[in-house]
C-alpha cells in the first residue's frame, strides 16, 4: 500500500513545477498564434491603404526571391539527385526504373519544393528579417517611424510579408525545375535510362494539378514564415539579447509550423 | 479675452504596467513657444509621459491635448494627422542605420511632401547646417560620433519645421562639452524655429540653461511646476534633494 506521507517530498514540487511548465509553453505558444494571427489583420488592412511603396516592395522581392536563387536551385539540384539515385536503387530490384522520373517529380513537385524551399526562406532571409526588424526595435528606430507620422506596419511589414507570399512560389518553381533536372540527370545521364522514357512516364503521371498543390502550398509557407519573423523582430524587446531570442524563436517556429501545415494541407488536397 | 489654449496639455493621466503604477494623476500645460523640462530621475516615468504625449501609448486614465484636441480616442490614421506636428529627437538617436545621413533627415520629406529634389536637398542641407554639420550627408550613421548623431536626429526633427519638437534625453551620454553643443542647439531650434519644446532630462545644469519651465516628475506626479529660478526655491524635499546634487546643499 502507498502511503501518501512516505513519498519523497519533492515528487510533488517537481509534478507542480513539470504541469507549470507545460501550462506555461501551451499559454505562451497561444498568445504567439494570436499574435501572428493579429499581425497578419494589420498587415492586410495596411497593405490596401496608400501610400503604396514600390520601391520598399521590389527591395524585398530582390532580397527574398532574387537572393535566394541560388541557394534554392542548389538544393532543388542535390535534393532531386539524391532522390532519384536512392529509388533507382530501389525500382531496379524490381525492373521498375521508369518510375524513377515520375517518383521524383511527384515528390518535389507536392512536398519537398514547398517545404525545402521555405526552410531555406526561413533560414535566409526569415533570419536576416527578424533581426534587422528586432535591433530596429530595440534601437527605437520603430518608434521614430511612428513619431514621423509613418505607420511601421505598412512601411516594414507589408513589403516583407507580400515578398514571402509572391516570392514562395518562385522560388518552389525554381526548385521542381532543378530538382527534375536532377533527377534527369541521374536517371538519364548517370544511370543510362533513355530520355524518351524519363520525359513520357513523368509526363503520363504528373499533372497539373500536383505543380498547383506544390505552388499554393508554397504561397502559404512563404506568407508565414515571413510573417513570423515579422512577429518576432517586431515585437523583440531585450537589447541584443532579445533580438538573437527573437530570431532563434522565429526560425523554430517557422520550421515546425511549415511542417504542420504541410500535412494539414495535404489533408485538404486529398 | 479668450483663454490662450496651451500647445500640450495633460489632465490626471494614469498608466501602470502589470503592478507597476508609473503615471498616478499628472497635469501639466506647456504654452505655446516656450520650452518645458520634465525633470526627474531615472524610472520616475519621463519617457512614459513623453510617449502618451505622442500617443506611442494609451493611458488607463486621463487626457492628452494638442492644441486642444484630446488625442487619447485617436485612431492609427487620426494619430498619424496628430503626430505631424511633432519632431522628436531621441535617447540614442533613433537614426535608421541603413541609410546615410541625407537620407534620414529628407526621409520626413519625402513621406509627408511632394517637394522637388532640389527643394529637398535645400531644406536637408539648411537644417544640417542649424546644427552644425556640414560634410556628413552622405555618411551613414555607424560613421559618426554620439554628439553628431543626436544633431542629425534634431535636424530629422525639425526638417518638416514642426510646431512641437520633444526630445528624449538629449544630453545623456555626452561629454561636458558636447553637452553644452547640444543646449545650444535646442535654444537655437526655439529662437530659430519659434518651435514649442518639451524636454526629458535627467540632466540639471542643462534643464536651468535650456527651460522656461521645469516641471518636476516624482512617484508618477508633477510636484513641483515652475521657472528654473522659481523652481530653484522650492521646499519639496525629492526637489531639494535632487537639485542640491548640482547647486549643493546650501
Amino acid at each position: 500500500m502507498t502511503d501518501e506521507g512516505q513519498r519523497p517530498p519533492g515528487r510533488a514540487a517537481a509534478l507542480t513545477a513539470a504541469v507549470a511548465w507545460v501550462g506555461e509553453r501551451a499559454i505562451a505558444g497561444v498568445e504567439a498564434f494570436l499574435g501572428v494571427v493579429s499581425l497578419g489583420g494589420s498587415v492586410a488592412r495596411w497593405m490596401v491603404r496608400p501610400p503604396f511603396r514600390l520601391e520598399n516592395l521590389f527591395a524585398q522581392f530582390d532580397f527574398v526571391g532574387v537572393g535566394s536563387v541560388l541557394i534554392v536551385a542548389l538544393t532543388g539540384l542535390f535534393t532531386g539527385m539524391v532522390f532519384a539515385t536512392q529509388s533507382w536503387s530501389a525500382f531496379e530490384r524490381f525492373g521498375a526504373e521508369s518510375l524513377v522520373g515520375p517518383t521524383v517529380a511527384i515528390t518535389i513537385t507536392r512536398e519537398l519544393a514547398p517545404v525545402l524551399s521555405a526552410l531555406m526562406i526561413t533560414m535566409r532571409a526569415g533570419s536576416a528579417t527578424c533581426t534587422e526588424l528586432g535591433t530596429m526595435r530595440v534601437t527605437e528606430q520603430v518608434d521614430a517611424l511612428e513619431t514621423m507620422a509613418v505607420s511601421p506596419v505598412q512601411y516594414l511589414l507589408v513589403p516583407r510579408v507580400l515578398a514571402g507570399l509572391l516570392m514562395g512560389p518562385l522560388l518552389a518553381m525554381l526548385f521542381d525545375t532543378a530538382g527534375i533536372f536532377g533527377g534527369f540527370a541521374v536517371a538519364v545521364l548517370i544511370k543510362g535510362l533513355s530520355v524518351g522514357t524519363f520525359l513520357l512516364r513523368t509526363q503520363d503521371i504528373v499533372g497539373p494539378d500536383d505543380v498547383t498543390e506544390g505552388l499554393v502550398k508554397s504561397a502559404v509557407f512563404g506568407l508565414v514564415v515571413m510573417l513570423i519573423a515579422c512577429y518576432r523582430g517586431y515585437y523583440a524587446s531585450g537589447g541584443a539579447k532579445g533580438v538573437g531570442q527573437a530570431t532563434t524563436n522565429a526560425m523554430v517556429t517557422s520550421a515546425v509550423s511549415v511542417f504542420i501545415l504541410d500535412y494539414l494541407l495535404g489533408l485538404l488536397f486529398h | 479675452m479668450a483663454e490662450r489654449i496651451p500647445m500640450i496639455s495633460v489632465r490626471d493621466l494614469y498608466k501602470s504596467f502589470g503592478e507597476h503604477q508609473v503615471l498616478t494623476g499628472v497635469d501639466l500645460d506647456v504654452e505655446e513657444g516656450t520650452t518645458c523640462v520634465i525633470l526627474g530621475g531615472s524610472g520616475s516615468g519621463k519617457t512614459v509621459l513623453m510617449k502618451h504625449i505622442i500617443g506611442l501609448l494609451k493611458p488607463d486614465r486621463g487626457q492628452v491635448f494638442v492644441e486642444g484636441e484630446d488625442v487619447v480616442p485617436l485612431d492609427d490614421l487620426e494619430l498619424e494627422r496628430v503626430r505631424r506636428k511633432f519632431g522628436m529627437v531621441f535617447q540614442g538617436a533613433a537614426l535608421f542605420d541603413s541609410m546615410t545621413v541625407y537620407e534620414n533627415v529628407s526621409f520626413p520629406l519625402r513621406e509627408h511632401s511632394k517637394l522637388a529634389e532640389s527643394e529637398i536637398r535645400k531644406r536637408v542641407l539648411d537644417k544640417l547646417a542649424i546644427v552644425g554639420l556640414h560634410d556628413v550627408a552622405e555618411k551613414y550613421p555607424a560613421e559618426l560620433s554620439g554628439g553628431m548623431r543626436k544633431r542629425v536626429g534634431l535636424a530629422r526633427a525639425i526638417v518638416r519645421d514642426p510646431k512641437i519638437v520633444l526630445y528624449d534625453e538629449p544630453t545623456t551620454g555626452l561629454d561636458p562639452i558636447t553637452t553644452d553643443y547640444v543646449d545650444e542647439m535646442i535654444l537655437t531650434a526655439k529662437e530659430k524655429l519659434g518651435v514649442t519644446s518639451l524636454v526629458i532630462s535627467h540632466d540639471v545644469a542643462s534643464s536651468f540653461k535650456v527651460a522656461d519651465q521645469i516641471a518636476f516628475l516624482s512617484d508618477g506626479k508633477i510636484v513641483a511646476h515652475a521657472p528654473p529660478a522659481q523652481l530653484r526655491a522650492s521646499t519639496h524635499p525629492v526637489v531639494k534633494l535632487f537639485l542640491s546634487t548640482w547647486f549643493g546643499k546650501n
